[in-house]
């Protein structure tokens, strides 16, 4: 191959065809900033790092979700390559599209370590003791790079609006299962809600578009195993049963004896 | 007209240093919340800090043998003297507590067997003190502070907002003119406080490890608003760019026990730095890598015609490099298809970090030509020169300074805040509507470029590898220099040919480049005069350190006919300048 068409669906529904050389290891991001600088400098797209980290150029790509700069033209095996905006967001101009609502359901769920003793958060001559194994059971989660192609895939943000969708609800549970953090029943209570966890229907396309293997879809069913947890909390309480004390809130240990997580961690000496 | 929005304070970027910065300042217990508008030309968690892959520095486990002497002393050395002491010694007494800190917000820290924080070699570093997690620590960092300060309420994002200028009357910041990228307003931000942070100049190289994004924006805005710009110099080139891209291979992958390897298989560095080997500083260990491919030693990668050396990462085993390495894994692979389980990566120095900068006092005060600070601006990280780096930044101080810089900016801010200060209402000053000429009428006219700003930017950065890469020398530099000058030439002849008001990314790239021009003019000229070799300046026709005509810092000022340079002197608290040797 050595030369290639790039096919921009750009703003008002216009398809834009530009002709371009291929050049061995080629992104689609190449080819995008080659029309940008040598065909048409009205073609409007972000892009900032190259390399995968920042989020900024995630477009439709071949009919998928994906980050421009990590495409490698050689991969999608055609010539002529079709990009356009994400789908199920507001276009502002080309690929450019409005992710502020995006943006805002990651603030709703408290993206932050909750703690009850400000004062002891803030102080910062010492560490928590965290084990690595620990570390480990919310460090997929915390990959996220808000590019949006999750939501942007997800069958139910498509129908409901208001649904958090896949990329809040794995924050989330990124700081539930985090063992610092003591915020595990507000989020729950957030999570069980008409437009939270239940809406999902495990269609798995969040993950399958994710470019940086976070895996929303398991946060969502973890963060769901938590939410019943704490129904079932709630209804022991109710019935006064003695269970309540060993049945611990929050996600639990595996094979460790460690206390549940909203028990006040030990600090490093 | 032009709509003025008022704020307490304005924070020009988003990267770490403006994040901690905004994070100090909400976190302030005053009477009543700032309102704080934090402004990038990027989406708030677009900017280049999330690339920062390897380490941050501090002294964390001082009983086990490190010690903040200890840290100054290598950090110094590491600036091969030209880094201002006191500020060095504030630093690292600082850096600590950041990572405690962070920890506290969420920072996901890779971990030591017992649960404490886990640190890592880095070059020039006496002592495992690179804080680390994973090897994604500057994204994890991001998160962290991008994550806290959705806790607080008060602060206004303005997104995807460009800054055109500075305006500064009277020796003190009034506001700035910027224009909002998604619907092409142009609005004058007007503010009690403003705190630089827009990162680094990288961009002027065309193989270099930033982002597309890291243009010298603050480092120009200020140059423009006649603050003089120090030390520019002195450009960082990482040893371990990725061929063909030049994007970053963390030094952390050198700190888990990778080699250097040329085209004979030998660990070149034994012949450069025999003690520290391939965990000597950055500049030396690029000075030696460009050797080994001027003496035939090197690669030669046929598709970009690129020479280079190789990381051998496979003695480490696909264990270490998936749990310690999985970043560098994820790019070897999808950007050069190569796993460096098996294959070792090609390598060669990349433009990575600006050592100079907007000159600053120890509370990250931006500082006048004579010294005065100017009322009401700060700097703060790569945009600022403290100067801690000096003539070479050790790996892992950078973020580091970030943070510890973000939070003294973010607390004198709120200082600041709390004394009397005159009501900055009334008109707007004229400067604003004659920058609004400026953009609009003279770039944004509905006609046709005479020049195309996009084969100037192409030859600049051409220019720029070629001349004032990582060797230099006298011809070379003079050459560029004229060269740059002629493109600033033809630079008067461009304009925008978009003329949208939505995104118009070209009327962008247009602003950019033009303050590109002027800092790359500063820095070759700076270069050619600076006759000696410091740090990561290094002249083959000047190949000795010059402590008695060279030991100062430079610092340029604009005017019309370009750069006017003047000197100033390094201060010198803890140690006297001796040879450095590794």
């Amino acid at each position: 191959m050595d030369k290639m068409t790039l096919e921009v669906l750009r703003t008002g529904g216009r398809k834009a065809r530009y002709e371009l050389k291929y050049r061995k290891g080629m992104t689609v991001l190449d080819a995008l900033v080659e029309v940008r600088e040598k065909q048409d400098p009205s073609l409007a797209y972000r892009h900032s790092c190259r390399m995968g980290i920042c989020g900024s150029c995630g477009m439709n790509i071949q009919g998928t979700p994906r980050l421009a700069c990590q495409t490698q033209v050689s991969s999608l095996g055609k010539e002529t390559i079709k990009v356009e905006p994400l789908h199920g967001m507001h276009v502002i101009r080309d690929l450019v599209v409005d992710i502020d609502p995006f943006l805002a359901m990651h603030t709703v769920v408290r993206p932050y370590l909750v703690r009850r003793d400000l004062n002891e958060r803030d102080r910062s001559d010492r560490e928590y003791r965290v084990l690595s194994e620990e570390v480990a059971r919310f460090l997929q989660f915390d990959y996220c790079i808000m590019c949006g192609l999750c939501y942007s895939a997800c069958p139910t943000v498509a129908l409901d609006p208001d649904y958090l969708g896949p990329q809040a609800i794995a924050q989330a549970y990124r700081y539930m299962a985090d063992p610092r953090d003591e915020g595990w029943k507000e989020r729950v209570d957030l999570l069980d809600s008409a437009h939270g966890v239940w809406r999902c229907h495990v269609a798995g396309s969040c993950s399958f578009v994710c470019p940086k293997d976070v895996d929303p879809a398991k946060a969502i069913q973890m963060a769901r195993v938590e939410v019943l947890k704490r129904r079932v909390l709630r209804k022991m309480a109710r019935a006064g049963s003695p269970l309540v004390s060993v049945a611990p809130s929050g996600v639990p240990k595996q094979g460790t004896k460690a206390p549940p997580f909203d028990f006040p961690r030990e600090e490093a000496k | 007209m032009v709509e003025v929005i008022d704020h307490d304070v304005v924070i020009v970027g988003s990267g770490l240093a403006g994040l901690r910065t905004a994070v100090e300042v909400m976190s302030a217990q005053l009477g009543k919340t700032p309102s704080l508008a934090l402004v990038s030309k990027l989406a708030l968690m677009r900017s280049h800090s999330v690339a920062a892959e390897g380490g941050t520095a501090a002294v964390l486990y001082p009983e086990e043998g490190d010690s903040l002497e200890l840290h100054a002393w290598d950090t110094i050395k590491g600036s091969d003297f030209l880094a201002d002491q006191d500020a060095v010694w504030k630093f690292v007494t600082l850096c600590p507590e950041e990572m405690r800190q962070l920890e506290r917000w969420g920072m996901p820290w890779s971990r030591k067997e017992d649960g404490r924080i886990a640190q890592r070699p880095f070059g020039g570093h006496s002592f495992d003190r690179a804080t680390y997690a994973q090897d994604k620590v500057g994204f994890f960092e991001m998160r962290t502070l991008y994550d806290k300060l959705q806790e607080f309420d008060g602060w206004s994002r303005f997104e995807e907002t460009f800054v055109t200028s500075l305006v500064i009357e009277g020796g003190a910041f009034k506001g700035c003119t910027a224009i909002d990228m998604k619907n092409g307003r142009f609005v004058y931000l007007r503010a009690r406080a403003c705190v630089i942070a827009t990162g680094g100049a990288g961009q002027l190289w065309k193989f270099t490890a930033t982002s597309v994004s890291t243009t010298g924006d603050g480092i120009g805005l200020a140059y423009r608003a006649g603050i003089p710009i120090e030390d520019m110099e002195f450009m960082q080139f990482h040893p371990t760019g990725l061929i063909p891209t030049g994007i970053l291979i963390t030094e952390g992958a050198r700190g888990e026990g990778g080699h250097l390897l040329n085209s004979k298989g030998e660990r070149f560095m034994e012949r450069y730095a025999p003690s520290k080997m391939e965990l000597s500083p950055r500049d030396v260990v690029s000075r030696s890598i460009m050797k080994e491919i001027a003496e035939g030693r090197g690669f030669k990668d046929e598709d970009s015609g690129l020479s280079y050396v190789r990381l051998d990462l496979r003695h480490l085993g696909r264990e270490k490099i998936d749990s310690k390495l999985p970043f560098i894994k994820e790019l070897s692979m999808k950007f050069v298809g190569l796993d460096p389980v098996s294959d070792p990566i090609p390598i060669k120095p990349t433009a990575h970090y600006t050592m100079g900068g907007v000159p600053v006092d120890g509370n990250g005060r931006v500082l006048d030509e004579s010294s005065r600070e100017v009322k009401g601006l700060w700097a703060a990280g790569e945009t600022a020169c403290v100067s801690i780096h000096g003539a070479n930044r050790l790996g892992s101080n950078s973020t580091a300074e970030c943070l510890v810089y973000g939070r003294l900016v973010g607390r004198d801010v709120v200082k600041f805040l709390t004394t009397k200060q005159e009501d900055p209402s009334g008109t707007a000053s004229p400067d604003v509507a004659r920058e609004e000429t400026r953009v609009f009428d003279g770039l944004l006219r509905n006609e046709r470029s005479e020049e195309d700003v996009y084969a100037i930017k192409a030859r600049l950065k051409e220019v720029m590898d070629r001349s004032v890469y990582v060797f230099r020398e006298g011809a070379g530099l003079a050459d560029a220099v004229k060269e740059v000058r002629a493109l600033k030439e033809r630079f008067k002849g461009v304009k925008a040919n978009d003329g949208g008001r939505q995104f118009n990314y070209n009327l962008q790239d247009v602003l950019e480049v033009g303050a590109m021009l002027e800092l790359a003019e500063v820095v070759a000229q700076g270069a050619l005069n600076r006759t000696e070799s410091r740090g990561g300046h290094s002249r083959l026709d000047y190949p000795k350190r010059d402590d008695a005509n060279w030991l100062k810092h430079t610092l340029a000022r604009r005017t019309e006919n370009g750069p006017q340079f003047s000197f100033s002197p390094v201060r010198i608290t803890m140690w006297k300048p001796v040879e450095r040797k590794y």
